[in-house]
């Protein structure tokens, strides 16, 4: 394991270049990053700044064409097969013909655990992602939202230190996102886990992170790297406060920086 | 059961249309035959009669009507003559017998049952090959597409003269012409079911680091299932189709020789209850795939 004060996640010179018919499209261009364990990171930006694909590149989905970038200390392609993170996609992906016990169990299928080892893993988490009682339903019988809970619920099965979360929330409305929001920092502090969160909106990133990430388009880049000063302990009202209207000030002149070379 | 209205609705439909017809179709030969037994008909020379049109004959002959609809070999048989051949064919007729349409049935359905194995077992694996393989993604699909375009009527007498050189004859050339017609929409259903999972969902076994294998059980298979199913309507109805042509060439019985024998003796009815045998049968065969359907998805959890 890495010691304490080496990052869980390190970029330098990243670069990403895709060949497309119309020329060369730069991704992502230049980007350096540290993150810690129990950080919790969230990529903002408007489309095409790179920050999914930036995830995609720790998940090992995609491969940049140039400087290095290590998770764990192992290339991202070594940590995927050595399953170090757990992705929630966008969409909640859960297979119809599985309930939601036996979709939270796929990939514990897929990894070899034991068959009571795997139903004793689906109820922890069944718990943590607040869905005890429903491993027995279908997906279709359940919300949006709790889809999208089932789904981080099955991330989190095999125990990986890290959550990759690609916009998670963003299919769902306000009320249920700020709800998912608050599980999702309760989920956090117990725990411990290291949290990549890419999200188009400035609320959710304030509110969840420990670093907020502002990224810019064309090329793919980091605009500004934003340290929370918001406690750890966050009931919702804290978006009220001075501070967190200051931070979210922060993000938002990053942004609009961002598209001000744009120009 | 909501539906069984307009079904009956249209079969109702069907067969007044059917009865309408008869007279027209049959009123020359029926007239002829009354003349013959000493009736007026009009018009009364032979010469007249062939350049007249078949409905006015039918208006000028009304009372040779009733005689259109029981005539031995008529042009078209009407339905309660095919009715009686039929119920006849299944029920009158000891099922060894030559005559029997649960003999010929059976010929025909135990070659369309092994064609269909055959040629939903080939189409499966070959739509897992061309889904993994991107080498025979290239070069099956054309093959398949153009095997298809060839007229199974020009194809079916030379697969059974080859067969039957190499000493293969009776139930096997038969199943060879179904599993040819019955492996192509298994092949174009089933790489469409393995390939419908979303770049995500493949993404996500990816993260996991699943083997190809588990991706093809866990995901890729289960998915195609409901395209798997649709495909197999389709292709059990053509291997149905295959065994009857591949019956016509050769003297083995079966619901096509039946049918080819008709023609020969002008045995109209005969040609017609086979046809509603053959018919009936693909039909029940397409049910209990649909029932198989239903269980199976239902056990899924799909519907």
């Amino acid at each position: 394991m890495a010691a304490p004060d080496l990052p869980v996640i390190s970029a330098s010179a990243l670069d990403l270049t895709f060949q497309t018919g119309d020329g060369p499209v730069h991704a992502l261009k230049d980007v350096a990053l540290d993150i810690h364990k129990g950080d919790f990171v969230s990529f903002i930006g408007p489309s095409g700044c790179g920050k999914t694909t930036f995830l995609r590149c720790i998940a090992g989905l995609e491969q940049p064409t140039g400087g290095t970038l290590s998770v764990n200390n192992m290339t991202p392609d070594e940590a995927r097969r050595a399953r170090a993170y757990g992705y929630v996609f966008q969409a909640a992906g859960l297979y119809p013909w599985r309930t939601i016990a036996r979709n939270i169990s796929l990939p514990l299928e897929i990894m070899g655990y034991a068959k009571s080892d795997q139903a004793a893993r689906v109820e922890r988490v069944l718990e943590l992602v607040e869905l005890t009682g429903f491993g027995g339903k279908y997906p279709w019988q359940l919300s949006g939202g709790m889809q999208q809970r089932a789904s981080i619920a099955r991330a989190l099965a095999f125990d990986a230190d890290i959550l990759l979360m690609d916009e998670p929330f963003g299919a769902l409305d306000e009320i249920v996102r700020d709800h998912l929001n608050e599980q999702l920092l309760a989920l956090w502090a117990r725990t411990q886990k290291t949290i990549c969160f890419v999200t188009h909106s400035i609320p959710e990133a304030v509110y969840l992170s420990t670093k907020i990430v502002v990224m810019s388009p064309r090329p793919g880049r980091i605009s500004d790297v934003i340290e929370s000063t918001l406690p750890k302990e966050r009931p919702l009202d804290i978006r009220d406060s001075p501070e967190f209207i200051e931070i979210a000030h922060r993000v938002r002149d990053g942004l609009r920086a961002g598209h001000a070379d744009d120009a | 059961m909501r539906s069984l209205g307009p079904i009956l609705m249209v079969i109702a439909a069907l067969i007044a249309l059917w009865y309408a017809a008869v007279p027209i179709m049959n009123i020359k030969e029926t007239v002829t035959q009354l003349e013959r037994g000493g009736a007026q008909v009009v018009p009364a020379s032979a010469q007249e009669r062939r350049d007249a049109g078949h409905v006015g004959l039918v208006a000028q002959n009304s009372f040779a009507i009733p005689a259109t609809f029981a005539q031995e070999r008529p042009r078209l048989p009407a339905p309660h003559q095919v009715g009686a051949e039929l119920w006849d064919g299944v029920v009158g007729k000891k099922i060894t017998s030559k005559r029997s349409l649960v003999y010929h049935g059976w010929i025909t359905l135990s070659a369309t049952l092994l064609g269909f194995a055959i040629g939903a077992g080939l189409g499966i694996l070959l739509a897992i090959g061309i889904v993994h393989s991107r080498v025979m993604d290239k070069s099956v699909m054309p093959w398949a597409i153009v095997s298809q375009t060839i007229p199974i009527i020009a194809l079916a007498p030379m697969i059974v003269v080859v067969l039957y050189s190499a000493g293969l004859q009776g139930l096997f050339p038969k199943a060879v012409i179904s599993a040819y017609l019955s492996f192509f929409p298994v092949v174009v259903g089933m790489v469409k079911g393995l390939r419908s999972p979303d770049a995500a969902q493949l993404d996500l076994l990816k993260t996991y680091n699943a083997s190809t294998s588990q991706g093809f059980w866990k995901l890729r298979l289960p998915a195609s299932m409901p395209y798997l199913f649709a495909s197999l309507k389709i292709a059990i109805a053509a291997a149905m189709v295959g065994a009857i042509v591949g019956e016509l060439p050769v003297q083995g019985g079966g619901l096509g020789n039946r049918m080819l024998t008709g023609s020969y003796y002008g045995q109209t009815i005969q040609i017609w209850s086979a046809l509603f045998a053959a018919a009936i049968l693909a039909a029940s065969l397409v049910a209990l795939i649909s029932l198989i359907q239903r269980g199976t998805l239902r056990r899924m959890g799909l519907v």
